[in-house]
């Protein structure tokens, strides 16, 4: 495993001011607050925080799902804030990977298929049965997802963000719907990828005990980061507990 | 202020949520609540007006012709077991001349008892009076004609009769039960302009047809228990040696078959096309209350965990369901009655009743809200029972995952079909809920068929028209003889003005036989080689008539269980009691009455009385018709004239107005199923799978992309629909034909492939049209929502 970050390339995100502000009604609630930040080509970030602090609408924004209200995303020096919603599915097709809480499959396909679907629309994907055997799944390939279990699901989940080769891959509590044994197994997978693939990746979660898996951890509080650490030795997720 | 209960409140609240899809359900409703109103107001309002018409004015049982027959025979005839009333009649056609018509009109002479009102048949005066005893040149004339050229009492118009000119003066505006729907001679549909009916004293029309103690036309009222073909078989035996052309009965009554026709076509209409409605909305109301239900699961477990019960539950959504069916009901109530009033006015146009008032009985609209709410409550009976079974406990958990066959890939080794995973998804969801997919199938398919069921009449009359006026009958005019005629006198006939062609006809009553069974009809001839007016076969070709023998149209062959090569016996009904063995030498194509066709100089030869003419069938010169229009009028000899030119046009016009009517209606109503059907399983998908779709958004698939998951799969009911639909609308139409179909006409079972495209263009528009509504909440999905919930 690699221990440090890869010093002189420019990083992947570069993240400037960044505020989002919500209003519904007369209630305008302030969920990001002048955030900076960049991630690193290749570097594993947690970002840690209790549920409000403004984790997941970063990583909305920085996915391309959501634009902020103020402040810059810039995507290997690509303006992020201020594109249209065509730019910005096709950044999400090409660039970036999503796993989520809920897996999000599609019960109507198989796990082979739900790889395929990505990969399908994908311009230099890897087979969908290579990227399930990365994540241990070479034999539930034709199973539907309503015949797998939830670390499996999540897995499946896992192959089919990498199998496009996504630059970027983000992952919302990937292990908030699992036990710890079958978490463990997710966070191996994940880590694996992020080995073999080089793909950026950020886990968002409130579980500090996956902090040591990272390269770097940002702590998150009342929409501004609190504080950045640096692992200078990482763990592997089979040594993590929680 | 009203208070309601909470969950009244929330019953109000889903349906202001659902307000599109509960319209789009309240509309298909509406649409079987309407043609039930409609058509069930519409039957009652004609027969119970026809039977208080027919009561009053005593209108017969039974009817005959003869040529002359003395009027001692009356006695005779009331002696009959079974008749109730007798009356004896001097009928004759006649030509009329009224100023400022080119075209000679025909009109009917009937004469009314010189004291006293007919016995049957009895007269309905709107205004004036009844002609006077001794005043020869009073007639009251219907009502129809009347108005057609704008007739009051006082006015007068010219008639010849037998070959003398007379001035009527019109004393009085009648409704007579025979001519409630009044047709002329050669005509298909009702021409109030060329066709009048006229009622004179007895004594003037003895005078004049020189018919003094003698009758022609009689009819007869039975009593209750009489046994009508015995009293039809016994008048057909007195009135034989009399030229008797046999007894006919009301549903052989021109006028009341077309009545009965009307009828039919109407409890068709409210047997066939409400259940149609009410089926699709009862599907309607499954699909979007079991959603709802699947949506508000976990609130169902919570009511029930908090202590409400099951009735209530059950209730709770029954009156969701049953306030959409108020709205449809009323809706459907308000369109029935203002459409019925409407139709009301146009049967005013084309049937003679002194009154004809839309049925707005209490119970019509009860039993169609009662047969809506039925259906509503049917369709919703399931997902009701749904939520009822479900136990707090389980209700409150997430439902079980949604399993799935691997159709459609193979395995992800082998072999596999060309798919992308998006079709596959697609696809699969078809598959997933087969009883579904099938009803929406099924659903888009009834607007298919029923569009095929009213736009054939298009092709049919198309076709009739060609057959009976481009093939068949192809003359401008027939002229018949006030009296059969030597064979010189088609020489006069070509000398008349305008007349490029002229071809003889004899016609003879006859009554064909062939074991126990009998009909009495009229025998056609004509020559052989016969060009203007032809006999056609089965298949529309000309036919040469044959020197000997006769030719049926196959209803009358079928009637009389004759096949060509069978020997029919025939006896003219020319008194002379003679009968004569003729086979049967082919079959021919009739939509209009029975047929039987020989060749001139065989009929000639069967009457034993030489040869015989009854009158001509002419080609004219366009641009002379108005000189012979004159000469037929002050040519004594010529008792009447029909223009099939002008009868092809007003039936043209009147067939193409009534189809243009039905059109826009059934038009309506198709498109308003398929977005009912459409519309409500779009959003019902688009719900059930928002998250799928979500998603598939958040890996970067485009709008359009994410969209088509959504339109493959309608597309693919909507697809299988059209060829169902097509089946199902040719079933349909089969159905139609063979209802209308009687002894004085069918209509021919014609669908060509426009009217199919045409049928499938309507309802796939719109179809289109009612999913790209629903494709435009795609791109309102909230991505980020439906990443942070489970299913």
């Amino acid at each position: 495993m690699r221990s440090e970050p890869i010093a002189p390339a420019p990083p992947i995100f570069a993240v400037s001011g960044l505020t989002k502000v919500y209003r519904t009604g007369d209630v305008e609630v302030r969920a990001l607050n002048g955030v900076d930040l960049t991630l690193e080509a290749g570097e594993m970030t947690v970002m840690l925080g209790p549920s409000g602090s403004g984790k997941s609408t970063l990583l909305n924004i920085v996915g391309g799902l959501d634009r902020p209200t103020e402040g810059s995303v810039k995507f290997r020096g690509m303006e992020l804030s201020g594109a249209s919603d065509r730019q910005l599915t096709a950044f999400r097709r090409d660039h970036v990977g999503f796993v989520f809480q809920f897996y999000n499959l599609i019960p109507s396909l198989t796990a082979w298929e739900n790889v395929a679907l990505i990969t399908e629309v994908a311009a230099n994907p890897m087979a969908p049965g290579d990227a399930l055997a990365l994540v241990g799944l070479e034999s539930r390939m034709s199973h539907f997802p309503a015949q797998l279990s939830g670390g499996e699901q999540q897995r499946v989940a896992i192959a089919r963000a990498i199998a496009k080769r996504p630059d970027v891959l983000l992952c919302d509590e990937p292990t908030g719907a699992l036990d710890s044994a079958t978490g463990i197994i997710v966070l191996e997978a994940l880590a694996r990828v992020n080995e073999e693939t080089g793909a950026t990746t950020a886990i968002i979660t409130h579980n500090a005990g996956i902090r040591k898996i990272a390269h770097r951890v940002f702590s998150f509080l009342d929409g501004r980061i609190a504080s950045c650490e640096v692992n200078e030795t990482r763990v592997k997720p089979s040594e993590v507990s929680w | 202020m009203i208070s309601l209960s909470m969950l009244d409140r929330k019953l109000v609240r889903d349906l202001a949520r659902l307000w599109a899809q509960s319209l789009a359900i309240a509309l298909v409703m509406a649409c079987g609540v309407m043609t039930l109103i409609l058509a069930m107001g519409a039957t009652r309002a004609l027969e119970d007006t026809r039977a208080a018409f027919y009561d009053r004015t005593r209108f017969g049982d039974v009817f005959a012709t003869a040529t002359r027959a003395p009027e001692s025979l009356k006695a005779e005839i009331a002696a009959i077991d079974g008749v109730s009333a007798v009356e004896t009649r001097i009928v004759n056609p006649v030509i009329l001349e009224i100023t400022g018509m080119a075209e000679p009109a025909t009109g009917m002479l009937i004469s009314i008892p010189d004291h006293g009102e007919p016995a049957v048949n009895r007269l309905y005066l709107r205004s004036g009076r009844l002609p006077e005893p001794g005043r020869p040149d009073e007639a009251a004339i219907i009502e129809a004609f009347a108005e057609a050229h704008g007739f009051q009492p006082g006015d007068s118009f010219g008639v010849l009769i037998n070959g003398r000119k007379r001035q009527l003066t019109v004393t009085g505006i009648t409704l007579s039960p025979e001519y409630v729907y009044a047709i002329g001679p050669g005509d298909m549909v009702p021409d109030q302009k060329r066709f009048g009916v006229i009622h004179m004293h007895r004594a003037v029309l003895e005078g004049a047809y020189d018919m003094k103690g003698a009758f022609n036309n009689v009819s007869l009222t039975l009593s209750r228990n009489a046994d009508k073909d015995e009293v039809m078989a016994r008048l057909d035996s007195l009135l034989k040696p009399h030229g008797g052309t046999g007894a006919y009965d009301r549903k052989d009554h021109m006028s009341d078959a077309f009545l009965d026709t009307e009828l039919t076509q109407l409890r068709g209409m409210a047997q066939v096309i409400p259940p149609i409605f009410l089926f699709i909305s009862a599907f309607l109301v499954n699909m979007i209350l079991s959603r709802l239900i699947a949506l508000e699961r976990e609130q169902i477990g919570l009511l029930k965990a908090v202590g409400y019960s099951n009735l209530t539950i059950a209730w709770h959504y029954a009156k969701l369901t049953l306030m959409i069916s108020i709205v449809g009901v009323a809706i459907g109530a308000v369109a029935g009655t203002w459409l019925g009033q409407g139709m009301a006015a146009l049967y005013g146009e084309f049937y003679s009743f002194p009154f004809l008032v839309f049925s707005q009985k209490p119970d019509l609209y009860a039993i169609s809200m009662l047969v809506t709410f039925a259906a509503a409550l049917a369709g919703a009976a399931n997902a009701i029972s749904g939520a009822v079974r479900l136990p707090p406990a389980v209700a409150m958990r997430p439902p079980a995952p949604t399993g799935y066959h691997s159709l459609f890939s193979g395995s992800s080794q082998g072999f596999r079909l060309p798919f992308s995973q998006l079709t596959i998804m697609a696809l699969r969801h078809l598959v997933r809920w087969p009883l579904r997919t099938a009803l929406t199938t099924l659903g888009t398919a009834l607007p298919v068929a029923l569009l095929i069921t009213s736009l054939f009449a298009f092709d049919s009359v198309d076709h009739m028209i060609d057959t009976v006026w481009f093939r068949a009958d192809r003359q401008d005019a027939t002229l018949t003889f006030a009296a059969q005629a030597s064979e010189d006198a088609i020489r006069d006939v070509s000398r008349l003005p305008g007349v490029m062609a002229a071809e003889p006809f004899r016609a003879e009553a006859a009554t064909l036989r062939h074991g126990h069974r009998s009909r009495t009809i009229q025998i056609l001839a004509s020559d052989p080689d016969t060009d203007i007016s032809r006999v056609l076969d089965r298949k529309f070709g000309a036919i040469r008539l044959p020197p000997a023998g006769l030719l049926l149209s196959d209803r009358l062959a079928e009637h009389l269980g004759l096949k060509p090569g069978d020997q029919v016996e025939v006896e003219l009904s020319d008194g002379q009691g003679r009968r004569v063995l003729v086979p049967l030498v082919g079959l021919t194509n009739s939509y209009v009455g029975l047929t039987a066709h020989m060749s001139r100089e065989a009929l000639d030869r069967l009457s034993g009385q030489g040869v015989r003419i009854s009158g001509a069938r002419v080609l004219v010169d366009d641009s002379r018709l108005r000189e012979l229009y004159d000469e037929v009028k002050r040519t004594p000899a010529i008792a009447s004239v029909a223009l099939q030119g002008v009868s092809r046009e007003r039936f043209q016009a009147v067939i193409e107005e009534n189809i243009g009517i039905s059109i826009t209606i059934y038009v309506s109503l198709a498109v308003i199923i398929t977005f009912g059907v459409i519309y409500n399983s779009a959003r019902i998908q688009l719900s059930e799978r928002a998250r799928e779709l979500a998603s598939l958004r958040v890996f970067g698939f485009t709008n359009a992309e994410v969209s088509r998951v959504l339109l493959t799969e309608l597309g693919v009911m909507v697809v299988l629909a059209q060829p169902l639909g097509w089946l199902i609308g040719r079933g349909f139409a089969e159905l139609v034909a063979k209802g209308f179909e009687s002894d004085l006409f069918r209509i021919p079972l014609i669908i060509n492939p426009p009217t199919y495209a045409v049928s499938s263009l309507v309802v796939l528009g719109a179809a289109l049209v009612s999913a790209l509504i629903v494709r435009r909440r795609v791109d309102r999905l909230d991505l980020i929502r439906v990443l942070k919930t489970r299913d």
